[in-house]
């Protein structure tokens, strides 16, 4: 009985809560969000130190004894701090992925539910746009995008965004089609509620689990391709801290043997993407457990 | 199904020259141009007639397999993809195959022994798969192998000092057929840190949907019944299991050809690898639009063949799907 009164998110806390995996992720994805919020504060040094400290650069961090002190993980090869940039990073990533699957989600759940919804052409004409732009690998048409719209870190954001859309528009438009089946459905339109209400109040809110869960993994994803934009000098522009941007000035003194510079960012990188993606994993699974891998 | 997606392709391809910013005669013209000049490219690209004229004129070219000349280098740009696609398809279907040959068996253990350490240890090892930025990967593969250990090449596609025949293009098919046996070990050695970084994403996904599929199988009656009937565990998973837990792989196969390209794109710079994803990063650089119309053209076709090719394998793996 005690549990009935469980609500919702309770409920999804819990099972999530059994799952050592997703605690795991969540610990990954609080930290990169409060080095995102805090990181003026727990940076150790200016992350664009401005004129830049030219003699420090492509020191080794804490573990030589050529290391410059307070750099715990050594200077990039404009002698700034790599720590404090991949902690300033951390701003930048999540904003951005943040952004485009705002994007995908509120172009997707428009597209999605109109289309699954209302059916006939309008759905028809959607899912053949879908398959076009389906026809293309992901990236590639952000590359195309951001060749259109000009090179920058907020045109990246809308281009991922815009790549997302039509996968997002189609795990709701499927969803949609399912719960406009369901009774509550049929009893909303048999009382007279308007279309309106009946998609705002009943279709959308019921075909939201799959969105949450394709959410997080999009985060994922969004954060990838966005790193991928930034290196290849599409996105953030230097001097932004941007994790793949970082990667794409640094890798070529891995010959001179200066690694730290090219290795951090991208652990950076990996960490928070594996924590979006084990906790879509986890969602799933505490969500529909018939969808369990 | 074919035909309008690759119209609707084309019309994205075409649109790109169009929506950017900026007057597209001045963009091939270049910034200094005088107004004759201008006006000289408005006529022969025929810029000045209206858009859907101005469309089917492309499309009748690349009908003809032309997409016009870059405006960097003013060769055409079909003649330059096919110079460098072998190297990125050879780059593709190398990272492919240590995708598959690694992916599919460790699925398949993973799922016959599920909780089993062998199981979290691959399952483990593939969620990483596909959390880490394949640039990346190739930063560290070369890092690692090529400047720290001196095993393998960290750039290129062969070593400046080998000579090789260009027969076909395909520098491992070219170094076989006349025999050059230096040459080929230079291509293969070159070969082997791009494709592993490419094929890694790739290999994860394809033992993580193997892993499912097959648990999925494995809880059906028919298993039961063979399981009842005597049959050995090995015949059980080998002969019945594996074949049909096949369709969702062959899927994901065909939908990581997509990543695999995308991929390629960024594998390709890393390792100064002279490829089309390497060309069309260099085309956006420059605002080369026809170089860049062609490459998305180019990379939408294949992948909309694999994916036919992937219907096509459907029918052979499981004989109860029909294309009528």
């Amino acid at each position: 009985m005690e549990r009935k009164r469980e609500t919702r998110t309770k409920e999804l806390l819990r099972r999530l809560s059994y799952n050592k995996a997703a605690v795991f992720s969540l610990a990954i994805i609080l930290i990169v969000i409060l080095c995102a919020i805090l990181a003026p504060f727990i940076a150790p040094n200016d992350p664009n130190p401005s004129p830049p400290e030219l003699y420090n650069s492509l020191k080794p961090g804490f573990w030589s004894q050529d290391g410059v002190g307070g750099m715990p993980l050594g200077t990039d090869m404009l002698g700034r701090c790599v720590l404090s940039r991949i902690i300033y990073g951390a701003r930048i990533s999540l904003t951005a992925a943040i952004v485009a699957v705002a994007i995908a989600m509120l172009l997707g759940i428009t597209f999605g539910v109109l289309a699954g919804y209302h059916g006939g052409w309008v759905d028809s004409t959607f899912m053949r746009i879908v398959d076009i732009m389906f026809a293309f690998p992901a990236l590639l048409l952000a590359i195309a995008i951001v060749a259109v719209l000009g090179r920058g870190l907020d045109k990246a954001m809308i281009a991922i965004g815009i790549v997302y859309t039509p996968q997002m528009a189609r795990i709701i438009r499927s969803s949609v089609l399912y719960v406009r089946e369901m009774e509550y459905i049929e009893a909303g339109k048999a009382i007279g509620s308007s279309n309106r209400r009946i998609i705002f109040r009943h279709v959308i809110p019921n075909s939201m689990s799959p969105v949450i869960v394709y959410g997080t993994l999009m985060m994922a994803s969004a954060i990838l391709d966005c790193a991928a934009l930034g290196f290849l000098g599409l996105g953030a522009q230097p001097p932004t801290p941007e994790w793949g941007a970082m990667l794409a000035r640094s890798y070529q003194y891995i010959v001179a043997g200066a690694w730290w510079a090219a290795t951090f960012p991208g652990i950076a990188i990996l960490l928070t993407v594996l924590g979006f993606n084990l906790a879509g994993d986890g969602l799933r699974d505490a969500l529909d457990p018939r969808l369990k891998m | 199904m074919l035909l309008p997606v690759l119209l609707g392709v084309s019309i994205i391809a075409f649109s790109l020259i169009h929506l950017a910013p900026g007057d597209p005669a001045r963009a091939i013209a270049g910034e200094h141009a005088s107004p004759q000049v201008i006006h000289a490219i408005e006529e022969k690209y025929g810029l000045d007639k209206p858009l859907y004229i101005q469309y089917g004129i492309w499309l009748k070219q690349i009908l003809h397999g032309d997409f016009g000349r870059s405006i960097i280098s003013h060769e055409y740009v079909t003649t330059e993809i096919w110079d460098r696609f072998p190297n990125t398809f050879e780059l593709t279907i190398l990272a492919l195959i240590f995708a598959i040959l690694i992916g599919l068996p460790a699925g398949i253990v993973s799922a016959s022994k599920q909780y089993s350490v062998l199981d979290y240890a691959s399952m483990g090892i593939a969620i990483f798969g596909i959390s880490i930025p394949v640039f990346w990967l190739g930063i560290m593969l070369m890092m690692i192998f090529g400047v720290f250990l001196g095993w393998l090449p960290i750039a290129g596609r062969i070593d400046v000092l080998c000579s090789l025949d260009r027969i076909t293009g395909f520098m491992v098919l070219d170094s076989i057929i006349t025999g050059n046996f230096a040459a080929l070990s230079s291509v293969l050695r070159h070969l082997i840190l791009p494709a592993i970084a490419l094929g890694t994403i790739p290999m994860a996904q394809i033992a993580r949907v193997t892993r499912s599929s097959m648990l999925e199988v494995l809880r059906q009656d028919f298993i039961r019944t063979e399981r009842a009937k005597g049959l050995s565990e090995r015949m059980v998973i080998y002969k019945h299991a594996v074949r049909n837990a096949m369709i969702p792989v062959v899927t994901v196969i065909g939908l990581n050809f997509g990543l695999l390209l995308a991929g390629a794109i960024l594998t390709e710079t890393v390792f100064a690898w002279p490829g089309v994803g390497r060309y069309v990063i260099q085309g956006v650089y420059a605002r080369d639009y026809p170089v860049v119309q062609g490459c998305v053209m180019f990379f939408a076709l294949v992948f909309v063949i694999v994916n036919l090719i992937t219907d096509i394998i459907y029918t052979y793996i499981d004989p109860r799907i029909h294309y009528a």
